[in-house]
């Protein structure tokens, strides 16, 4: 991990208040596991004071110019604008000077090739799957995405899923693409048909209960990535924790969600109480 | 910086002395927002900072606040931690061994729930050699035992003061609150009971609601502000406090940028802490350090004392 002082090369709408950016950030792919995430500084001014936590959406390499220098490597976020800073960062354009601090936290443990997986991804939480699902497959997983949102526009990226190998499903919950519902009724459907098989899930917090629900009541593993609102990113500020299974008030755990997550195995945490406090407004000040 | 400049003009001396700790510079990371050290180490050289800070340490393990904690406000955060540290036990065992490597002063924060309990771990940390210093805190408004309640009476601070005094033969540095009517009053105490030096301020007690849920952001109801926002608040009580006590003071509150460390200086503090901005930035100390040497070699100092209490009246 390292702090980058870097630039955007490319900031682009696609879908309505979901946006891609590439970010310059050399070296910056070696160290990256699926399900890192980056914080992210929205500009060199004051405010808003703190980084943003997004997600990797994947990284890579634009193509050689034709200068004969060598390829630059690039790592890109896919972002949805919900408060005063993607607002900032959707004005953003190639050559503004950014920030970001990454790769940061324990990713997707995705060794094991036994059985299938499934991937469930909710609207943005679509994001930290890609790749995942790349790895899976490369490591010769057959897998299967399931992509949900609340209507077309929470879906993105289906054609490059589809492109690392990956069979999608897209359930819509008005049904404005693929099947109308929730992602989880996808969810039961497929682990009646593959029942060996392990579990990967991003998404708001509502969904991943359920997903984990489904998975405990099919005692099938299961493994999920948390989103919550974290000043540093780093281990230090111990905002962004979130209660281990076997919390008590005697004998409280409190797991950082930036250094031991964000990606949990399901059964670590305290379901109890997770997504207790999802009304808070994340970085909205 | 003009690169003739640089190699013709003497850098300036930036060492300071607090309470009998010689640090390197007056740059020092705030309680709280640098984990045990190790979290930071891959952003920045710990040996080009004046002193390593560490989170509060208690008797026992403490598990911290419910959540949320954190909620950023304009130009500022709200936390309630809740004092969440490893215990002095775990501190020596797993965090010590690190520190040992790093040759930078190693400033260890405790605090008690309990008269008891601050006498105890000050008794601890007399233990360890490599703790160059303490620094009491009796401020953290988040908990309802240990901190603020110590730190709101000048009769409860001079008590623990004198206390932990006896027990501990460092350096002891005393972390005050702003959240009192008047900070000299306390700064006297806890000078008068034998503090060796005081860093103000810790956080300002605020609240912040979502309009929408009509709940407050952090489920303490009211948590610590920090950042920018409290900074001239901040630079007010230090002034405060420097015209009121000998002992040195560290300055602390919403320094984020060269010149904010400078107005600390210059008001009388004889160092400074960087608290939230180390989670805007990691390298922030640095580029203060940086941006203070700078700033003596413009201004001809060649010595960070012509700069301490320099403030024009």
């Amino acid at each position: 991990m390292k702090n980058y002082r870097t630039k955007i090369i490319s900031n682009q709408e696609i879908s309505p208040g979901y946006f891609r950016m590439k970010i310059l950030a050399p070296g910056f792919g070696e160290n990256a596991h699926p399900g890192q995430f980056i914080m992210f500084r929205v500009q060199r001014s004051l405010p808003p004071l703190l980084r943003r936590p997004f997600g990797i959406f994947r990284t890579g390499f634009l193509p050689a110019d034709c200068d004969g220098l060598p390829p630059k490597e690039f790592v890109e976020i896919v972002y949805k604008v919900v408060g005063r800073g993607t607002t900032i960062m959707a004005e953003l354009h190639e050559g503004d000077r950014v920030e970001l601090l990454g790769p940061l936290g324990n990713g997707f443990d995705c060794k094991s090739c036994q059985g299938g997986k499934i991937l469930v991804g909710g609207g943005i939480g679509l994001v930290s799957l890609y790749m995942l699902a790349g790895e899976l497959v490369a490591n010769g997983c057959s897998v299967r995405l399931l992509m949900g949102g609340r209507s077309r526009d929470d879906i993105f990226a289906v054609t490059e899923f589809e492109r690392l190998g990956v069979e999608t499903y897209v359930s819509t919950d008005d049904g404005s693409l693929g099947e109308e519902g929730l992602v989880t009724q996808v969810l039961l459907r497929k682990l009646q048909k593959f029942p060996g098989a392990e579990v990967f899930a991003c998404g708001p917090m509502p969904m991943l209960r359920a997903v984990h629900d489904i998975c405990v009541a099919n005692k099938t593993p299961l493994q999920v990535s948390l989103e919550e609102s974290m000043a540093c990113g780093v281990g230090a500020c111990l905002g962004c924790v979130v209660k281990g299974a076997g919390h008590t008030e005697e004998n409280p755990s409190y797991l950082c969600t930036c250094k031991v997550g964000p990606v949990f195995k399901s059964q670590y945490l305290d379901w109890t109480s997770l997504g207790q406090d999802d009304s808070n407004c994340r970085g909205c000040a | 910086m003009k690169e003739p400049t640089k190699t013709t003009v003497k850098r300036p001396n930036l060492v300071v002395e607090i309470a009998g700790i010689q640090l390197r510079n007056p740059v020092m990371p705030a309680s709280g927002t640098f984990g045990y050290g190790e979290e930071y180490a891959p952003f920045l050289d710990l040996e080009k900072i004046g002193a390593i800070v560490t989170k509060g340490l208690s008797l026992k393990p403490k598990a911290g606040n419910p959540t949320p904690r954190i909620a950023e406000t304009i130009s500022g955060m709200l936390n309630a931690i809740g004092l969440q540290n490893v215990g002095i036990d775990a501190f020596i065992k797993h965090k010590m061994p690190f520190l040992r490597t790093v040759n930078t002063p190693v400033i260890a924060n405790f605090f008690g729930n309990t008269l008891e309990e601050y006498g105890e771990v000050a008794r601890r940390l007399n233990d360890i050699p490599e703790i160059a210093g303490a620094e009491l805190n009796i401020s953290c408004p988040n908990v309802k035992q240990g901190g603020i309640v110590f730190g709101t009476d000048p009769r409860a601070a001079s008590e623990v003061v004198t206390l932990v005094r006896k027990h501990l033969q460092k350096p002891l540095i005393v972390k005050l609150t702003p959240n009192v009517t008047d900070i000299t009053v306390v700064a006297r105490a806890v000078e008068e009971a034998g503090a060796d030096a005081i860093s103000c301020i810790n956080t300002i007690t605020g609240m912040s609601v979502d309009v929408h849920t009509r709940k407050p952001r952090i489920a303490n109801r009211t948590g610590g502000l920090s950042g920018p926002a409290i900074r001239p608040i901040a630079v007010r009580m230090v002034h405060q406090v420097v015209q009121t006590v000998a002992v040195p003071v560290i300055g602390i509150g919403g320094i984020v940028r060269p010149m904010d460390a400078l107005e600390f200086l210059i008001v009388g503090a004889k160092a400074v802490q960087v608290g939230t901005a180390n989670f805007v930035d990691p390298t922030a100390m640095m580029t203060i350090i940086e941006g203070i040497e700078e700033f003596c070699i413009e201004e001809g100092i060649d010595d960070i004392h012509q700069l301490i209490g320099s403030l024009k009246l």
